[in-house]
């Protein structure tokens, strides 16, 4: 089992690379070349009296996939909510800095937290399919959106775009999302998640519940969907994040200081040449 | 498909407007709504207490409580119900609390998980739901004449009395035993103590504030139980105090019942009155209840 | 292998040795078996008893007439034995004081589930089970007393409202099961997996869309059987109804006449000067096999729910 997982590994890697030759950005600490889809300033978040992140700063390119990587407690979850205001949910958080989105700071007050998680989508560690028909599940939040034309194709077409189709279209009004195996129920969140008509999704973890040969599948969906939207990952698995990512930002939890952002840049660099010794020790599995 | 993809120039708003605005103001909306609802059975609670007050709170005295019942309305009291609950509570918590606990104890460590267990689960989740009157029923037919012929006694009523509240106790007893975590058992057993070594002197003690909590809900029901109490002979007027098990006897809830179902308005004080006794008692014993579950709750 | 089973022969032996050992644990075990069988031996009694105690009844009055007539008579000549307009009575306190106790109790399970901050459901959900700890006496006697004579006659009219009616005890009723439907679907509501609720705040729902679309939806199988065990103990319950609705037998479900239930001719029989061995005394006996079957049959198809349905997400 643990070789089949690695030789797919391998594959995936080489197979990554070569579909997506990129450009190494050259000294940009936490600027990608594209234009930005989602832009931190500054961000600090406080549960209670305790601290999670510390003055975050970094800017998400526009249709590429950004990896967040670090040791756990590092506050990448925490970084990866506070982009879809999902930390609101949670008593006691408190916030400062700011969270660009299309030019407006979605922590404004005049900002609807509904109207931020609508615009950016988000799929989660666990799959957490509703225990409806697989059909209702992808029409949920369009359904409760609003949307006003054809819910048939708008659910086809979400299925399709998240690789689903072909297996569930025999059935997918009348199975429940729960019947999927975890790989698809994941999938199907990916789908439910698209419905909403986002320009950015977040995964938080999406592959750590799956086997091996799923979590490729929604790795590939990844790549696949990257040409649309902007995808930012929190992973705990550096492969992942080097298979599937154009940027990467490593955080860590020290003594010191919780939730800071250590390093950002192109993935391949970051993994190849890190400028910051504590990356390269993670990197390296000295610590983590 | 494609024009969902928006740029990052086109200007957007993230304020609630139309259909978000309306469905945001419906969900604020509704926190209020829900609030209320909660809130209505408390308000009914509190204006069935000042009504009660207002028309029982000025015959409550001492001679209220240390008289017999009389001709004359202003004249009576409550003693024979009142000390007729307190020895029937008393008997029915001895009979009752340790067979339950008991019971509990084989449920959760003793008892083999089979099929036996499931239908004694099952069996106890279904009498805790058995109406009072049955019981009342099978008091009637066991205990006060058929197989024990004990009469409409005491003895009868705390028999029939304890069976209806058995179960309640065992539930909530299993459940305070299932919180015990299982470390404090698998340490205590590795350490060669037998089973009933480990539940004595690790289980239980660390069951006890959740048994307790529950034995005195079941007991609070006990005392304000009146269908049952009928049915194995509750007396309509008792002019002595008991003087052991085989007495006949009365009881607040009874003399409550008897009161109010009297023709005529001139009694209604007196019920009242009975009833802010019983309610003390009874929220008492809530109170009791409710101030351990949370005290071992923070522990 | 030879060996192994040889070894593990030895322990079993050292093991029942171990138990000998500790005769006092055997007697232990022994008390409670015991104790755990009352609680069996006690359904075998109750059924037992329902059905010796009701045989004589069947032997004066048809099986036939009991279940398939409708008009039931029992303390005065002619006497009629047909159980329909007690089971309608019964029928009639659960229609209303469920069409009271679902909304509010339903709505008090989502709010403390929902809406409320932790220290305010630790504070509210205790106050709400109060209402659960009243006796019901006292229900009895606020709803004959204040129900009906001061709002329900000054609000309908004294003439359109018996004395004794269902509809003052079903509301003081609905004030008793509000607890337990708001307490077991609060329970069920909780239990719906966080992840859940995250996923369709993602997809942008508002508090009220998450509530009712998506937990209340998935703990349904709880919130029924709370209702199931509600329903129950609405046929149970003996007081509020046989003080405020009365003690006419009655085919309806207008809720402004005075009826009576099953449980409500039991304890008039209890409290009547009925002679033994007569078929009135006789029929307190059927009239509570028929009552015991019914909540019997409520509260397992309410177990079964709840069982299946913490399963799933265990």
């Amino acid at each position: 089992m643990v070789n089949v997982q690695q030789a797919l590994e391998q594959k995936r890697m080489t197979e990554v690379r070569q579909e997506t030759p990129r450009q190494p950005t050259q000294g940009a600490v936490a600027e990608p070349a594209s234009p930005t889809a989602v832009g931190i300033d500054d961000l600090s978040l406080w549960y209670g009296h305790k601290r999670a992140l510390t003055n975050v700063s970094l800017s998400f390119g526009e249709r590429k996939v950004s990896a967040l990587i670090g040791p756990s407690g590092c506050g990448k979850s925490t970084l990866l909510r506070s982009i879809n205001r999902m930390n609101d949910l949670i008593a006691g958080v408190r916030i400062e800095g700011r969270v660009n989105y299309h030019g407006i700071n979605i922590y404004d007050r005049s900002v609807d937290p509904v109207e931020v998680r609508r615009r950016i989508g988000m799929v989660f560690q666990k799959p957490n399919p509703f225990p409806k028909t697989i059909y209702e599940n992808v029409a949920f939040g369009a359904k409760v959106n609003g949307f006003k034309g054809n819910m048939d194709e708008l659910v086809e077409s979400c299925l399709r775009r998240a690789a689903l189709w072909d297996e569930v279209k025999d059935e997918y009004k009348k199975k429940s999302g729960l019947a999927l195996s975890g790989g698809q129920q994941q999938r199907l969140c990916i789908a439910r998640a698209l419905a909403n008509q986002p320009d950015v999704i977040l995964m938080d973890e999406p592959c750590s519940a799956l086997d091996p040969i799923a979590t490729l599948k929604i790795e590939d969906l990844m790549r696949e969907l990257v040409k649309d939207y902007t995808i930012i990952i929190v992973t705990h698995n550096m492969q992942q994040a080097a298979r599937v990512s154009d940027y990467t930002a490593f955080m860590l939890t020290d003594e010191h200081i919780t939730g800071q952002l250590i390093e950002y840049g192109p993935t391949e660099e970051l993994f190849t040449t890190p400028k910051d010794k504590r990356t390269e020790d993670y990197i390296s599995g000295r610590f983590g | 498909m494609t024009s969902l993809q928006t740029s990052a120039e086109k200007p957007i708003s993230l304020k609630a407007e139309g259909g978000v605005a309306r469905r945001q103001a419906f969900s604020r909306m509704s926190t209020y709504i829900l609030a209320a609802a909660t809130m209505l059975g408390l308000l009914v609670l509190a204006f069935l207490a000042y009504d009660i007050i207002k028309l029982g709170g000025g015959r409550l005295s001492l001679d209220f409580l240390t008289s017999y019942l009389q001709r004359r309305a202003d004249d009576s009291g409550i003693r024979a119900p009142l000390l007729g609950t307190i020895w029937i509570v008393g008997f029915v918590v001895v009979m009752s609390v340790p067979v339950g606990v008991a019971t509990a104890i084989w449920m959760e460590e003793f008892a083999p998980k089979n099929r036996l267990l499931w239908l004694v689960r099952v069996n106890i989740g279904n009498l805790a739901g058995v109406p009072g009157i049955v019981y009342g029923i099978l008091g009637l037919a066991i205990f006060v004449r058929g197989p024990f012929g004990f009469g409409q006694t005491i003895i009868a009523a705390s028999l029939t009395l304890s069976l209806m509240i058995l179960p309640m106790i065992v539930i909530a007893s299993s459940e305070a035993l299932r919180q015990v975590p299982p470390s404090i058992r698998d340490g205590s057993l590795a350490l060669g103590a037998t089973r009933w070594q480990t539940v004595w002197n690790h289980t239980l003690p660390g069951a006890i504030p959740g048994i307790m909590t529950g034995t005195i809900l079941a007991v609070s029901r006990a005392a304000g139980e009146a269908a049952v109490l009928i049915l194995v002979g509750a007396a309509g007027i008792i002019l002595r105090d008991p003087s052991g098990i085989n007495d006949r006897f009365t009881i607040l809830p009874v003399q409550i019942y008897s009161w109010t179902v009297r023709p005529g308005d001139q009694f209604k004080p007196e019920a009242a009155a009975a009833i802010i006794v019983l309610m003390v008692i009874v929220l008492t014993l809530n109170a009791i209840a409710i101030v351990i579950r949370n005290k071992f709750r923070r522990d | 292998m030879a060996l192994a089973t040889q070894r593990a022969d030895d322990l079993e032996r050292k093991l029942q040795k171990r138990l000998v050992k500790h005769p006092g644990e055997l007697v232990i075990f022994a008390f409670l078996t015991i104790c755990a069988s009352i609680t069996l031996l006690t359904t075998a009694v109750i059924g037992l008893t329902l059905i010796v105690e009701a045989e004589p009844f069947f032997e004066h009055v048809s099986l036939r007439e009991f279940l398939f007539t409708t008009n039931w008579q029992a303390l005065q000549a002619p006497e009629a034995f047909g159980i329909w307009e007690l089971v309608a009575g019964t029928g009639n306190v659960v229609l209303w004081s469920m069409v009271f106790a679902l909304p509010v109790g339903l709505m008090a399970a989502i709010y403390l589930s929902e809406y409320a901050r932790p220290r305010a459901r630790r504070i509210l959900k205790p106050l709400l089970e109060v209402l659960a700890g009243v006796p019901t006496v006292v229900y009895a006697f606020f709803a004959l007393t204040f129900i009906t004579q001061d709002v329900l006659r000054p609000l309908l009219g004294a003439d359109n409202v018996s004395f004794q009616n269902s509809l003052g005890a079903s509301i003081v009723m609905a004030v008793m099961i509000i607890p337990t439907i708001a307490s077991v679907s609060e329970d069920a509501m909780s239990n719906v997996p966080r992840e859940l609720r995250e996923g369709a705040y993602g997809l942008g729902s508002t508090r009220l869309e998450v509530a009712f679309r998506v937990v209340f939806p998935a703990a349904l199988p709880g919130i029924i059987a709370s209702v199931i065990l509600a329903i129950s103990r609405v046929i149970g319950e003996t007081m509020i109804v046989a003080v405020a609705a009365g003690s006419t037998p009655n085919l309806t479900l207008f809720p402004l006449e005075s009826i009576q239930t099953m449980t409500g001719f039991m304890l008039q029989v209890a409290t009547g000067d009925v002679a033994r061995g007569t078929t009135q005394y006789e029929s307190l006996f059927a009239v509570g096999l028929s009552l015991f079957v019914l909540t019997f049959i409520l509260n397992f198809v309410a177990q079964l729910i709840v069982q299946k349905y913490t399963e799933k997400y265990d």
